[in-house]
């Protein structure tokens, strides 16, 4: 974990925003910028008994390091598969996926596993908490997952502690104690942003964070996506069905028919 | 570390669970009551059992028996060494009880045992099953005064005591007769009276026997009865089996009371084969000194004690040339943890079946069906009770099933974190684990309770229902037996966690395996 944090110390959380703010003035597009994330004409279908239903039909999809890139599509453009190819939650039929370079789509699942614990984060339209879990318990998943009793135990005081960093930097400090269940859906959004952001991954993805929230809530969420991506140069692919939601993004990529209309 | 805390939060939030923990919970504990009240019989029993039956027993097929008790005795001491603790020989014969109860005569059929005073108890507890607290100390054939049975209720007066006023009644009955066959003009009856007739053993044997040595001597063939005075006098001792001379029966109350057809103090007539060929019946008159309470019913029913070497004069089992005796059994004691089989096998050897026709057991073998049926009923039980058990797994594996679908966007969940398959395995496995040891525990604990207190329990269950769950004129015992195995209950325990785990196998196989998009999807 120690050497990982420093390879990317503009993504250090502890010492502030203020010590980071890199991307005051961002640029929609860099050349110099690495590319983060690419997939190369994906293919995926799903087969339901004798029919197959193709789904995206040789995607090609790049997203560079510290952009916040919104895909927008109809309902059924496949958009949402593509996210999940993305961050490895499912395989695709043909193409492939390179992460820093590195081709993520053949990998064991072990290593998947720990691509999506400490490489991805994850929000969800329907925010996915654990409704056994506080708020706080929730933000700490990640954490839990990656290490083993003894050395979380060890380091719980830490832990919590940047869990507790997290909600308030996502506005939820009042809130640590409560249950999913006792929590509006804009605070559940919050915390689930919090716990992806917990393992200081170097890509979030956003599976339409705000489909499920009402306009305030909603923009209290893009607000919070937003200023991560400016001050904290935290790199974004953001799935949404609403083009106006997707114009806050440096740049909008639609997929229509599982390919990519324009850019 | 997220597994043992969503093990616990699942633990504490999914009610349904709680059906899963009960179900062990009532599997685990009517396991440790019942093996722990079988254990109890089964120990009773061979306690019981080894208490009457001493260790090893040489029989004689021939009722004559083997002749030489001494030799015997002492070529099985050359056999087995100091393993030998205590010997003693007993004539055992089938025999006919007799006696008078309420004016009518009742007859038994009961296998006679003469012991040696001296060394019977000292191969067996016998002593332990009298009555009289003074024969439990010290054996005598010699009727006390009284003090029998004490603190037993429904017990008569017995003893001298009881002699005395029967002999009173009975002359005063004999003197009415009389005076109201006078005034009816009858002859009266010769001087001795209706009072224990006692039969001449050899009535109608007007033939010389063809075995000179088995003859009774001479004065013994007289018929005793009438010549003792009944209030200070007594015949010789026997100990009868409490069952053949009482009967347990409930009053209207449902009490259950002690019926005693005859006690210590009055006089019953034996009568049993000679050791001539062939056999003659031989009766003699005998005066109960104690009763014989072993609880267990097949002894308690058929044994009869009197002193051996009266019983072997009687049958002519002494031969009057140079004395020796013979006997019909020579019953071993061997010392604590002395292995029985291998003693016995040593015996044979040194008596073979085909050359003596002796019969050499162990008291095991004596009981072999008895023992063994008990061992059937506690394994039958066992696999019963394992198979509620099993079903209580698949209790498990239903609610788990349940509850794995319950959890499935959360699985998806755990998946789109990281979590890797079988982290998401184990959670359910460890859930399995922690519902059977819960409930295992718990169980056990109830077991354990309720076998400390079944007295208790099966009194209230009988007050409630009015009906008696443990009847006491069936087992013979007033309290249920019970005996905690330590490792019975460590197996049970052990063995129904197991079957938690197994039962929890195949949904955590099921939720590792949901595919995360999928999981997510669910709604």
């Amino acid at each position: 974990m120690s050497n990982v944090q420093h390879q990317r110390p503009q993504l250090e959380l502890q010492q502030g925003p203020a010590a980071h703010i890199s991307f005051e003035n961002p640029e929609p597009i860099e050349t110099d910028r690495k590319v983060l994330l690419e997939a190369r004409s994906l293919v995926k279908c799903y087969r339901k008994d004798q029919v197959t239903i193709p789904v995206l039909q040789g995607t090609d999809f790049s997203v560079q390091e510290g952009e916040f890139q919104a895909i927008v599509g109809q309902s059924g453009s496949g958009k949402s598969t593509l996210l999940h190819l993305l961050g490895t939650l499912d395989k695709p039929d043909e193409g492939e996926i390179h992460f820093e370079g590195n081709r993520i789509d053949n990998l064991p699942a072990r290593s998947q596993d720990i691509l999506r614990n400490r490489y991805f984060g994850m929000i969800f339209q329907f925010y996915h908490l654990l409704p056994e879990l506080t708020a706080v318990e929730n933000v700490l998943t990640p954490v839990m997952i990656q290490h083993s009793m003894l050395k979380y135990w060890a380091n719980r005081g830490h832990h919590r502690r940047r869990a507790l960093e997290l909600l308030e930097l996502v506005g939820l400090s009042h809130r640590l104690k409560h249950r999913p269940r006792e929590m509006s859906g804009g605070e559940m959004q919050r915390v689930a942003i919090a716990r992806a952001l917990i393992s200081q991954p170097r890509l979030l993805l956003a599976d339409e964070p705000t489909g499920n929230l009402d306009e305030e809530a909603g923009a209290e969420i893009l607000a919070i996506l937003r200023s991560l991506n400016q001050q904290q140069g935290l790199t974004i692919v953001m799935v949404t069905h609403d083009s106006h939601i997707a114009r806050q993004a440096d740049r909008v990529v639609r997929l229509a028919a599982g390919r990519v209309a324009s850019d | 570390m997220y597994k043992w805390m969503l093990i616990w939060r699942y633990l504490r939030t999914r009610y349904i669970a709680l059906a899963s923990i009960i179900s062990v919970m009532l599997g685990v504990a009517t396991l440790i009551v019942v093996n722990s009240v079988m254990a109890g019989f089964s120990q009773e029993m061979h306690d019981r059992l080894h208490g009457i039956l001493s260790d090893l027993v040489i029989s004689s097929y021939d009722l004559n028996g083997l002749p030489d008790a001494e030799a015997h005795k002492q070529e099985i001491r050359k056999v087995l060494g100091d393993d030998v603790v205590g010997m003693t020989a007993t004539v055992q014969v089938p025999a006919m009880l007799n006696f008078q109860f309420d004016g009518q005569w009742h007859t038994f059929q009961v296998n006679l045992i003469g012991i040696d005073e001296s060394s019977y108890a000292g191969v067996s507890d016998f002593s332990r099953f009298l009555l009289h607290p003074d024969n439990q100390r010290e054996l005598s054939f010699l009727l006390r005064e009284t003090g029998y049975a004490p603190g037993r209720k429904d017990f008569p007066d017995a003893g001298w005591k009881r002699r005395r006023i029967t002999a009173e009644y009975q002359r005063a009955l004999r003197e009415e007769q009389q005076r109201g066959q006078a005034e009816a003009g009858l002859l009266p009856p010769g001087p001795a009276g209706a009072e224990v007739p006692g039969l001449p053993p050899f009535a109608g044997n007007d033939e010389l026997p063809s075995v000179p040595f088995n003859l009774v001597p001479e004065e013994l063939t007289e018929p005793t009865g009438s010549e003792i005075d009944p209030a200070t006098e007594q015949f010789t001792g026997i100990i009868l089996g409490i069952a053949i001379c009482s009967l347990k029966s409930r009053d209207g109350d449902g009490e259950v009371h002690d019926y005693y057809l005859c006690a210590p103090g009055d006089d019953v007539q034996v009568t049993f084969p000679n050791s001539g060929r062939p056999p003659r019946a031989v009766s003699d008159t005998f005066t109960v000194v104690d009763l014989y309470e072993s609880k267990m019913s097949e002894y308690d029913s058929s044994f009869a004690f009197v002193p051996l070497a009266h019983l072997q004069r009687l049958r002519g089992m002494i031969d009057q040339q140079s004395g020796v005796s013979s006997v019909t059994s020579v019953q071993i004691k061997l010392r604590e943890g002395a292995d029985l089989n291998a003693a016995r096998d040593a015996l044979q050897a040194r008596f073979p079946a085909l050359q003596f026709g002796y019969r050499i057991q162990t008291w095991m073998d004596m009981q072999g069906p008895l023992l063994s049926a008990v061992q059937l009923e506690t394994t039958i039980l066992n696999i019963l009770l394992f198979l509620i058990i099993a079903v209580a797994g698949f209790g498990i594996l239903a609610t788990f099933f349940m509850i794995v679908v319950e959890k499935t966007r959360d699985i998806g969940v755990l998946k789109s974190l990281g979590a890797p398959s079988r982290g998401v395995m184990s959670i359910f496995l460890g859930y399995g684990l922690a519902l059977g040891v819960v409930g295992a525990g718990i169980g056990t604990v109830l077991g354990l309770l309720f076998v400390d207190n079944i007295n208790l329990i099966a009194d209230w269950v009988s007050a409630v229902t009015g009906r008696e769950i443990f009847d006491p004129t069936i087992y013979y015992f007033q309290q249920i037996p019970v005996i905690v195995n330590p490792l019975t209950v460590v197996l049970v325990s052990v063995g129904s966690v197991l079957i938690a785990v197994l039962a929890s196998v195949l949904p955590a196989r099921k939720a590792a395996r949901l595919h995360p998009v999928e999981a997510l999807r669910y709604e």
